[in-house]
């Protein structure tokens, strides 16, 4: 099984050379771009079938194919790496920058030929601290090697790159908001259309990709569309980090063929579920994604497989619900996060998560009624997408939808014995009343 | 064009529109809170939800937001879906989560956009049950009141105060459900136009402080279109009055003119109209300069005393005003005669405004409107600082720097509405804008360049770019090679503009100043362009005043002083602002008699023999004629007290009692009513005889009615005066205006200016004004907006003006004096209103920072500055923009009165102090 994206990155957690990077076939393909125009760059990551690992899953291709291109396109464009890593039990992006900075160099000048961009970002997760510190001593290492900086040999194609470090909120995810945020603007998210590769960054075509999507670039360019589409067990291309969190016997991560199944994924490398618990559910990618439960365990997990009424991949990190969690609690969690992390700017998702993540609580705190229920789920209809401003709320709704429909029961029981059935505290309260 | 299709009815649109827009231009009602007209679209409140079907066979449909969706042709909505109408309830819903239950102590209860969206959209139980939360309050300054509480985070403040108005100080800070929009800390909000924020803001944060002060409901002002008297660009007002106390200002839109903004001078200085310095009785004084005026027992009466010297007169000299009505100095002038009408200001004043009216008459270029400035693509102003002397032309200006970047915007397809979108792909594109000027202030941040220099070299830099427009070589003579570069750079972005606009003004004083912006709009105009003009004149009537003609203040002195004349009628006009003190004293002190017609407390009121109220402009009806040559009409929109009368009707009535019996053929003795006095100002000068047509006449009629003044709902009729009579006395009549100062009245389609305050059902707040336009943001339905009295008939520029000023020169004693105008303490009325009063700086000297080293004096140190025999004492400002050899003279109240520009021995000027305490 070939694991290129991880396959160099050192057990013990200390970070590759440039000198190690180059020994095994880094930046490489450099050299040679100059036999390779930007198109077929393009088509190469077209027909690779690429698709972005920040959970959204569009092809990379199609999403290149919107920037202008040619001498008429405005100039400069700019490539940015959306490394704001702030999905709750995803930590995918962290393993490779740490392990590998430089492959997100060389994902990036590569990415940035491809479209001509001649400049790039990295925004890069607060609190990556040790992240930011490996690239930044990577990007001078590239820039001393003439990677960054100077023309690569034959193209005249000059790229350089600017890391930067986030002030730190979930919604710099959101591609638009990363670009606000850059400008040094509040974190909101921008308006769509126009998209960010006619109108982003200052104005200009911008392309933002996830950190995992720009590790792949170099693999394909260096070994080609078919064998990329080769590495997975389904339609989509390539491999993917998949991680498992929760009570699990062996949580962690590991670089797998895209399609792998969550069965596979939990009990082949993460050793089911911890001794004494029974699984009840997981979360596929993050916390914006529905649950799935016992019966879709078998499901390939990719972009293609899991059909919308169950939900979707997301960053493919997984967090485990078992039977000695209350769901209740579970998800009040979730959107208490979301609720922290909403910008402010549209109506539904302000002032209708702190409501959702309100009713939550008295879930726990037994004051619940039916009449919460409805409450839950007209908000659960009423933020959708379209109806906010950005997938922030949708997203905060997936978890909830999907616990309402198969955790119904522990919902009711709330209300009918008046408080959470897994609080020991909860339960002393109840005596004294 | 485009159909759309609305619930299965089809309706023809603008497809340049959002559908938000569209439907609202067809009275079809859809809640909003986040879309302004003049600001756009950003879809962030997500209350105007429709839901949007593909084709006539799509029978489910999904939500859009109205206003982020293009009106394109075919478009199919429903508004009435079941869906689209939950989904807009919820959005109420979640906005009163945190909404305070307030609205009875509220200010913005009876007019409150949200309650208004909270009526229409259904939204009445409250679901919600846990706390709300809460937000400290801040202390804004004199003008607004803030209560974060209240907010509904619809973003308008923030987007109005820094994107539109280029406000600073005012910030969105935290987030999700914890947002907070305020200042920094407490402070008095700086931007010049803080005061929309109470008319952007869709529910009770940012409320009228001084409105609070004496407040009353909407439903309870008797209100009518008022001019705002405080600067020369004439916007368009309501005044609204309550037991004979004026109560606020409100925007009033005018297409043309203000649209929906309005600077804080004008809103907030209305309160000269309540002051206690309000002369309100006729009086007479037998014996010159009592300290007191007084009507003791065996005084004759002010008017027959007055008409009795008027008779007796060996010439009477009349001094009209540029803050007079045009119908106030044309009865003036009627009384004493055209050859003895003054026009009550200085010479150079004089000569500048004939000079501006002269470039109109004879040019070929017309003047611009608000609405032309906002729409220019490239815009050079010299040496007139628009932020004080005209601030409303600045926030246009501000509009006009992107028109250019509009270019971009439309090349991505994406539509001018989409605010968020296009402020993203314009970023910091600016178009050109070039302020030469002596004074820096914030505005200069906006400018593609600046040029600080002495009036004269302002003038140059003019004449320098008409030269190059021209393609005549070397037309300045010893042009530095800055201010060619410079004049090079302006030429050819005005050149290369579709709507070039030049603004001069009269505030430096300089006559070479004007010439060169006329030469400048010439030169644009003789290569084919289209460019427009704008002079920015000294008050709200200067214009008129210009019009009727007349000597200058000085003529009038010589009059006096040579023995043509003996008496004296001075119509609303300080003296002792426009001219050397010394002079003003020896003229009045040689008139044997001094009338004086006016409506607060001055020197020259002080001088009076006889002292009649006049009106303010809430108070009476009149016209005024504004900077671009619109004339305009104010309506009164209450009786004042006691004894005070519009002028011209004092001015009429004298005219009536100093004629002979069977004498009353002609004159302003034959005015009865305000048509009279329109129709004979009418005829004055021919550009006036367009006059009668600005606004109806008192003898208009809609189904045999007049139009009220009141609201429907106006309270209390019956019981205000129940402690001094239980009977209801009838309204008082009114035969100058087709206004009632009743509810009663016709109550439909109004010509704009006599609507009294915008109000249609299921709107209270004002944003009715959506409902007075056919399309959203365009013209008024029967907008009268006014009458441009002059424009261009030549088809070319006569002679061009040549005498181009030599380069300023620093001289080694003498420095040239020059007026920095101040938005809040130049106007002599607004000045007057306490909230504007706290808004005055203390008077400051500006000086550059070698000028102030060879002077030995200190930056922030306080001077006494002595000026023809009177010390002032003066703070020192260094300040880099002010040129070599010029200092600026703020223009407070403290130095009203100083004649400025003028050359000043600062060496001596303050040797002389500094003798004086060593002494």
């Amino acid at each position: 099984m070939e694991r290129p994206l991880t396959q160099h990155i050192h057990p013990d957690g200390t970070t590759r050379t440039l000198r190690e990077y180059v020994t095994t076939g880094g930046y490489h393909c450099l050299q040679r771009l100059a036999g390779l125009p930007p198109k077929d760059v393009q088509r190469l990551v077209t027909d690779a079938g690429l698709r972005g690992r920040g959970g959204g899953g569009f092809l990379t291709g199609a999403k290149w194919s919107f920037v202008p291109m040619g001498a008429d396109a405005a100039k400069p464009k700019y490539i940015v790496a959306n490394g704001d890593e702030m999905e709750p039990g995803t930590f995918k992006d962290r393993v490779l920058i740490e392990g590998d900075p430089h492959g997100l160099i060389e994902g990036m000048i590569l990415a940035g030929y491809a479209i001509e961009a001649e400049i790039g970002y990295i925004f890069l997760r607060g609190e990556y601290h040790l992240s930011a510190r490996r690239l930044t001593e990577a990007i001078a290492e590239a820039y001393a090697a003439g990677y960054l900086g100077t023309p690569l040999p034959g193209t005249g194609f000059r790229f350089d790159l600017h890391l930067h470090a986030s002030a730190g909120r979930y919604i710099c995810g959101e591609e638009t908001a990363l670009i606000n945020a850059l400008e040094g603007k509040r974190a909101v998210p921008r308006a769509k259309p126009p998209f960010p590769q006619t109108v982003g960054l200052w104005g200009k075509p911008t392309v933002v990709q996830n950190v995992e999507t720009l590790y792949n670039i170099p693999h394909i360019v260096n070994h080609g569309s078919d064998w990329y589409r080769r590495l997975s067990r389904t339609q989509d291309g390539g491999t993917k980090i998949y991680g498992i969190s929760g009570r699990v016997t062996n949580p962690g991560w590991w670089e797998l063929p895209l399609g792998t199944t969550a069965r596979e994924v939990l009990e082949r490398y993460a050793g089911g579920v911890a001794d004494g618990v029974r699984f009840r559910g997981l979360l596929p990618g993050g916390i914006s994604t529905a649950f799935m439960t016992e019966e879709h365990l078998d499901l390939p997990l990719d972009f293609s497989s899991i059909p919308p009424e169950v939900g979707r991949l997301g960053t493919a990190t997984m967090i485990v619900l078992d039977d000695h969690t209350c769901p209740v609690g579970f998800v009040l969690n979730l959107e208490k996060f979301f609720t922290r992390e909403s910008c402010g700017w549209c109506t539904p998702c302000r002032e209708g998560l702190p409501w959702v993540a309100r009713i939550l609580m008295s879930f726990e705190e037994g004051r619940a009624t039916s009449d919460d229920l409805s409450l839950l789920k007209m908000h659960t209809k009423w933020l959708a997408p379209g109806h906010t401003f950005c997938g922030l709320a949708p997203g905060a709704m997936a978890p909830l939808q999907s616990a309402l429909k198969y955790f119904h029961d522990d919902f009711e029981r709330h209300i009918t014995t008046g408080g959470c059935p897994w609080s020991k505290k909860s339960a002393q309260q109840r005596v004294l009343v | 064009m485009a159909t759309i299709i609305v619930d299965n009815k089809s309706y023809i649109v603008d497809e340049q529109q959002n559908l938000l827009a569209a439907c609202l231009g067809h009275g079809l009602n859809v809640p909003y809170f986040c879309w302004h007209p003049a600001m756009g679209s950003v879809g962030a409140c997500r209350q105007c939800a429709v839901k949007q079907f593909k084709d006539d066979r799509d029978q489910s449909g999904r939500l859009v937001m109205s206003c982020m969706t293009p009106a394109t042709n075919g478009t199919r909505i429903s508004i009435d879906d079941p869906e689209a109408k939950a989904f807009r309830a919820s959005v109420i819903e979640w906005l009163m989560v945190n909404h305070p239950h307030d609205c009875p102590v509220c200010d913005e209860g009876g007019e409150c956009h949200l309650q208004d969206m909270t009526v229409m959209t259904g939204h009445v139980y409250r679901r919600y049950r846990y706390p709300k939360r809460t937000h400290r309050n801040q202390t804004l300054g004199p003008f607004i009141r803030h209560e974060m509480n209240r907010c509904i985070q619809c973003y308008r403040c923030v987007r109005y105060y820094r994107d539109y108005a280029g406000g600073r100080d005012l910030n969105v800070f935290g987030s999700h459900d914890a947002v907070y929009f305020g200042r920094e800390q407490d402070g008095t909000l700086e931007n010049e136009f803080s005061g929309n924020l109470v008319e952007v803001c869709p529910t009770g944060v940012f409320t009228d402080k001084t409105f609070f002060h004496h407040y009353t409901r909407k439903w309870d002002l008797q209100a009518a279109q008022s001019i705002c008297p405080h600067c020369s660009l004439g916007c368009n007002t309501t005044a609204g009055e309550r037991s004979g106390l004026l109560r606020r200002i409100t925007n009033r839109f005018n297409s043309q003119v203000n649209g929906y903004f309005l600077c804080d001078r004008g809103r907030f200085g209305y309160e000269y109209v309540n002051s206690p310095h309000r002369i309100k009785q006729a009086l007479v004084k037998q014996e010159r300069h009592l300290s007191q005026l007084g009507t003791m027992d065996g005084v004759p009466q002010p008017l027959e005393f007055a008409a009795e010297r008027l008779r007796e007169a060996r010439g009477i000299v009349g001094i009209g005003s540029p803050r007079a009505s045009l119908e106030s100095n044309a009865a003036l002038r009627s009384l004493v005669g055209p050859q003895h009408f003054y026009q009550g200001i200085d010479d150079q004043e004089r000569q500048l405004l004939s000079t501006i009216l002269n470039v109109f008459r004879a040019g070929p270029v017309p003047s611009a409107s608000i609405h032309d400035a906002e729409q220019s693509d490239a815009v050079f102003v010299l040496g007139t600082d628009l932020l004080n002397e005209a601030p409303r032309l600045a926030l246009a200006l501000l509009q006009s720097i992107r028109q250019q970047p509009m270019d971009r915007v439309d090349e991505l397809k994406i539509p001018r509405w989409d605010e968020a979108a296009v402020r993203n792909a314009v970023q910091n594109r600016r178009g050109p804008l070039f302020l030469a000027g002596y004074q820096r202030t914030w505005f200069h941040e906006y400018a593609t360049d600046t040029y600080f220099a002495a009036p004269d070299d302002i003038a140059r830099l003019g004449f320098a770019v008409a030269g190059t427009i021209a393609q005549e070589s070397s037309s300045v003579p010893d042009l530095n090679s800055q201010a060619k570069e410079l004049a090079q750079r302006i030429a050819q972005a005005l050149t290369h503009a579709q709507r070039p606009l030049i603004i001069a003004g009269t505030g430096s004083g300089s006559q070479a100043m004007i010439e060169a912006a006329a030469n400048v709009a010439w030169a644009l105009h003789q290569q084919g362009k289209q460019p427009r003009l704008s002079f920015v004149l000294p008050e709200a009537n200067s214009a008129g005043l210009a019009l009727l003609g007349g000597g200058s203040l000085n003529d009038a002195f010589d009059a006096i002083s040579q023995g043509k004349a003996d008496t004296v009628i001075v119509l609303e006009n300080d003296l002792y602002r426009r001219a050397d003190p010394v002079k003003v004293d020896a003229f009045l002190d040689g008139a044997h008699t001094v009338i004086v017609i006016d409506s607060l407390e001055h020197r020259t009121t002080a001088q009076a023999d006889v002292l009649l109220p006049a009106a303010t402009g809430p108070e009476s009806d009149g016209t005024f004629v504004n900077q671009e040559g619109r004339a305009q009409r104010f309506y009164q929109v209450f009786v004042p007290e006691d004894d005070v009368k519009a002028s011209w009707h004092w001015l009429s009535d004298l005219g009536r009692a100093t004629s002979q019996e069977g004498d009353r053929g002609s004159g302003v003795g034959t005015w009865h009513n305000f048509d009279d006095a329109v129709a004979a100002t009418a005829t004055v000068a021919p550009e006036l005889a367009r006059i009668k047509e600005v606004a109806p006449s008192a003898s208009f009629r809609l189904v045999g009615q007049k139009a009220p003044r009141q609201t429907e709902r106006c309270s209390g009729r019956t019981s205000l005066i129940a402690h001094l009579t239980m009977h209801e006395p009838p309204p008082p009549a009114d035969p100058h205006s087709p206004l009632g100062f009743t509810m009663e009245g016709y109550r439909g389609p109004l010509p704009s200016p006599l609507i009294s305050q915008f109000w249609a059902p299921g709107w209270n707040s004002i944003q009715a004004v959506n409902t007075y336009q056919d399309d959203v943001g365009g013209p008024l339905r029967d907008e009268m907006p006014g009458i441009r009295l002059i424009e261009p008939v030549a088809p070319k520029a006569p002679a061009w003006f040549t005498s181009i000023p030599r380069a300023f020169q620093p001289t080694a004693q003498q420095w040239l004096l020059l007026p920095l105008s101040a938005v809040f303490g130049s106007d002599e009325l607004s000045n007057q209103a306490p909230a504007i009063a706290e808004r005055i700086a203390q008077p400051f000297l500006s000086l550059h920072p070698s000028d102030g080293a060879r002077l030995g004096l200190q930056d922030d140190s306080t001077i006494d500055l002595v000026l023809q025999g009177t010390p002032y004492r003066l703070a020192v400002h260094f300040e880099p923009s002010t040129p070599v050899g010029t200092v600026g003279l703020s223009l407070v109240p403290e130095v009203a009165g100083i004649r400025v520009p003028m050359w000043v021995d600062l060496c001596e000027a303050i040797k002389i102090e500094q003798t004086r305490r060593a002494a």
